[in-house]
């Protein structure tokens, strides 16, 4: 058995470093914000126009003119800062924002990665993916390690349309943690009860595992 | 008198918007839409709109309105999931649709403000976003040029604004509002609160009378939420 999407979520939560801006996508990434070690500063940047974004509001201060990315009603963390698209994205491309976290559907052991279009099927838009990876300083991929069917996401060459090249820098799959370098993907951990063999089954791109791999802990 | 922007209403101030009229609406999702001119538009009836914004409404709200009685021929936007209306016309072949990365879509309506025709960015190098686009290579990283925006008309909603037009945006009402409203030959606001000129702190306009041609006071704002969610 794998990692749950909070156990996902938590184990990159360990990637933030004191002092860090960040920008989370859709979905497990959201979670991130939940398990920032104690004692690590971030501040949460949405791409709609937040920076200190907080948590969730109470029901009470919910409020139609503040939502994130996501169009999710939130709140605004003391010294927080609201901006507009154009300056928003002038922020990511500039490299301000130290760390991407977003899910994919897709990535190539070359660190292309592909998590918005699956031809022949409603096509809903990229909204701000391709213009975060194209320009964070460090992406981290969050995703299941294989799809529905049981095929690895983790591929030699993408099959679905990209969004990105060559920009994913970390994988946490429910399987376990992932560089992706220069000579492919390198196991770095590997979940709770999951084996190495099962990981290298599950991997379709150029995988090898890293001297010192280890059992993830959190 | 000669800088004085206030129209009566919004059925005014999109009245000699024709059909085919290319329009920049301002809005991230349903957050800071034009709801009055939105519904006046749909009164006006004017057909074959290509309408820039980032989404497109959901059934029944915002653009989606617009969506429903068939005004729109072409939709620019960077994300348009949440609308069954939409992806009827879409596959049926009623609606065509330019998607645009979202950082793209927003500098091109902000370089369209500023004058500058086109830029370099690399969001989408090495996708189907780029194909046909000229590449560029500075400091060994690849671009592609995108090119400014400037449309007939856009259409916003302020929190607050005077009647010179000068425009404040509160929260997250900004997003793709504030470059849009510089970004066309006639710029319609709708605001919650209407003031004289002077009572708005000069420091805190985030977009001058200059790029204002049309202002009124909106009223019976819906603000309805997409995601409402709650602390747990």
């Amino acid at each position: 058995m794998g990692l749950n999407k909070e156990q996902i979520a938590k184990r990159i939560a360990q990637e933030m470093k004191d002092g860090m801006y960040v920008n989370l996508g859709i979905g497990i990434p959201t979670l991130v914000s939940n398990y920032v070690p104690e004692g690590i500063e971030i501040m949460l940047q949405s791409e709609n126009g937040i920076l200190g974004m907080g948590p969730y509001p109470e029901e009470k201060d919910i409020d139609a003119d503040l939502i994130n990315a996501g169009k999710e009603t939130v709140t605004l963390l003391k010294g927080g800062v609201y901006f507009d698209s154009a300056e928003s994205f002038g922020m990511i491309r500039a490299g301000k924002v130290d760390l991407t976290v977003l899910g994919a559907m897709e990535v190539s052991e070359n660190g292309d990665i592909a998590n918005w279009k699956i031809p022949g099927k409603m096509v809903k838009g990229m909204g701000g993916a391709m213009d975060l990876v194209a320009s964070a300083k460090n992406i981290i991929v969050a995703m299941q390690h294989t799809n529905p069917k049981g095929e690895s996401k983790l591929l030699p060459s993408c099959t679905l349309p990209l969004t990105g090249v060559g920009c994913v820098k970390k994988i946490v799959s429910d399987l376990g943690v992932f560089d992706v370098t220069a000579d492919g993907f390198v196991c770095l951990e590997y979940a709770p009860g999951v084996t190495i063999d099962e990981i290298k089954a599950k991997t379709a791109g150029k995988l090898r595992i890293a001297d010192d791999v280890k059992e993830m802990v959190f | 008198m000669g800088l004085n922007k206030v129209v009566a209403g919004a059925d005014e101030a999109i009245k000699d918007i024709p059909s085919g009229a290319t329009l920049m609406l301002g809005g991230f999702g349903l957050c800071g839409i034009p709801e009055n001119c939105i519904a006046a538009l749909v009164r006006k009836g004017i057909k074959d709109l290509t309408c820039i914004s980032n989404n497109a409404g959901v059934d029944g709200f915002g653009l989606g309105l617009l969506l429903q009685t068939r005004q729109i021929k072409k939709m620019m936007s960077s994300y348009v999931g949440e609308n069954a209306e939409f992806e009827r016309q879409l596959l049926n072949g009623e609606l065509e649709v330019d998607l645009i990365p979202q950082g793209t879509l927003a500098t091109r309506i902000a370089m369209g403000g500023w004058g500058i025709p086109a830029f370099f960015t690399p969001a989408g190098y090495g996708t189907e976003i780029a194909e046909g686009k000229e590449i560029r290579e500075f400091n060994g990283k690849k671009y592609l040029m995108e090119m400014g925006l400037v449309s007939d008309f856009s259409i916003v909603k302020a929190s607050k604004g005077d009647t010179l037009g000068n425009l404040v945006f509160e929260k997250t009402t900004k997003n793709f509002s504030q470059a849009m409203a510089k970004a066309s030959k006639i710029t319609i606001a709708e605001v919650e609160e209407l003031v004289e000129p002077g009572e708005l702190d000069p420091e805190q306009i985030h977009v001058a009378g200059i790029y204002v041609h049309r202002i009124f006071k909106g009223s019976n704002y819906e603000k309805r939420i997409e995601r409402r969610t709650v602390k747990k």
